[in-house]
């Protein structure tokens, strides 16, 4: 495949850095790239994927545009309110870069239509809001083989990790071997956001999800790193696969998708 | 094709290719083997750089490619960035009062 010229001129910042060149844009041209969550961490996330040339992004969000989803859903505009959030974002995607393939899956995502979505992609970036998705997500990322790329926001912090269990690092599951009980999960009242924590975690998503596509730098995989926006602190630990883990650990207990209850949604 | 030049290049370009002056300057016309060449003459930085390259990744390993340009700065900027990734720049040097010559081998297999 050869570059037009006004490819070459829109990727030129980009090809210019060492390591990246035609065959790294090549990379990232066919590279398909999954969005669970077309909201605060997806937005961000979908829109620097896009503007680098990722030549297929599928958005899975079964939500329509509210008001309250404005301050930090930047797929989304005003004139969107009531629309689903994979139109109004896969509108937004395609003004911006006319070459990116959009797919969208409008339906909720459920054990029973996850692993079929996911079979089509090189990778997946979590930013759903809750957690039976984000184990499922997870879950199926295991045994469908992808890398997934996990963001998370509450208040002011966030937290972001790479799991391939598949390469031998560790899964969700072995940080967190099963969702928390309703009383520990915030209610909805308690679970605001400041919106630029949302872009600070979804743009780390989507510049992991572009070192994996051109195999640069250092993975996330097994390192898990903390944001805190009032402090402006970032944090980092390690991380390593449980031996114990429910899911890809020595003894595994989960052989299926498992389908949590979902208590509240913010 | 047969290419020749002239080793006696400018300071500045030489400054570029890591040489000292007097280095390789003996005047003398050697001949290169030259695989393919690349006309990116009213072509800007860094679009030199970018299509030397992409040039360069669908080339065969260590052969040759003369460039031509006629932006200034892209006579110094493209060996330089070339050298940057990992490129052999054997020649540098004014063709006439626009335009430059710059010819680069290919890295060899990675």
């Amino acid at each position: 495949m050869k570059f037009s010229d006004e490819q070459i001129h829109r990727y030129s910042r980009q090809m210019i850095l060492p390591g990246i060149g035609g065959k790294g844009q090549r990379k990232l041209m066919e590279a398909k790239v999954l969005i669970m969550g077309a909201g605060g961490l997806g937005s961000p996330a979908a829109i620097y994927l896009a503007a680098a040339g990722v030549g297929t992004i599928g958005l899975a969000d079964f939500d329509r545009v509210e008001l309250h989803n404005l301050q930090r859903q930047i797929l989304h505009k005003t004139d969107d309110l009531g629309r689903l959030k994979v139109e109004s974002g896969r509108e937004t995607v395609e003004s911006l870069n006319p070459e990116v393939k959009v797919q969208t899956y409008s339906d909720r995502i459920v054990s029973a239509n996850i692993r079929e979505i996911i079979k089509g992609y090189d990778l997946v970036l979590d930013g759903s809001d809750n957690f039976p998705t984000r184990f499922l997500v997870n879950d199926a990322c295991y045994f469908e083989r992808k890398t997934l790329i996990s963001g998370a926001i509450l208040r002011f912090d966030g937290q972001l990790s790479t799991f391939k269990p598949h390469a031998g690092g560790p899964c969700y599951r072995c940080l967190f071997p099963e969702p928390p009980p309703p009383g520990m999960v915030p209610s909805c009242q308690e679970a605001g956001v400041l919106g630029a924590v949302a872009g600070v975690i979804g743009i780390l998503q989507a510049n992991e999800a572009l070192k994996e596509i051109l195999g640069l730098g250092e993975s996330m995989a097994g390192r898990f790193l903390m944001f805190n926006a009032l402090n402006l602190s970032f944090h980092e630990v390690k991380i390593a696969k449980n031996s114990n883990c429910p899911l890809c650990g020595e003894n595994p207990t989960i052989k299926e998708l498992i389908e949590y209850l979902q208590v509240c949604q913010a | 094709m047969v290419y020749y030049f002239n080793r006696f290049r400018r300071p500045a370009i030489r400054f570029a290719q890591g040489k000292k002056w007097g280095e390789g300057m003996s005047g003398e016309e050697i001949k290169i083997g030259i695989d393919k060449e690349l006309n990116l003459k009213g072509k800007i930085c860094p679009y030199t750089f970018i299509e030397t390259m992409l040039t360069l990744e669908e080339m065969e390993p260590e052969e040759v490619l003369r460039v031509i340009v006629d932006y200034p700065p892209a006579a110094c900027e493209v060996p330089q960035s070339l050298k940057n990734e990992g490129y052999e720049i054997l020649e540098v040097r004014p063709m006439n009062g626009t335009d430059w010559v710059i010819i680069v081998k290919n890295k060899e297999i990675e």
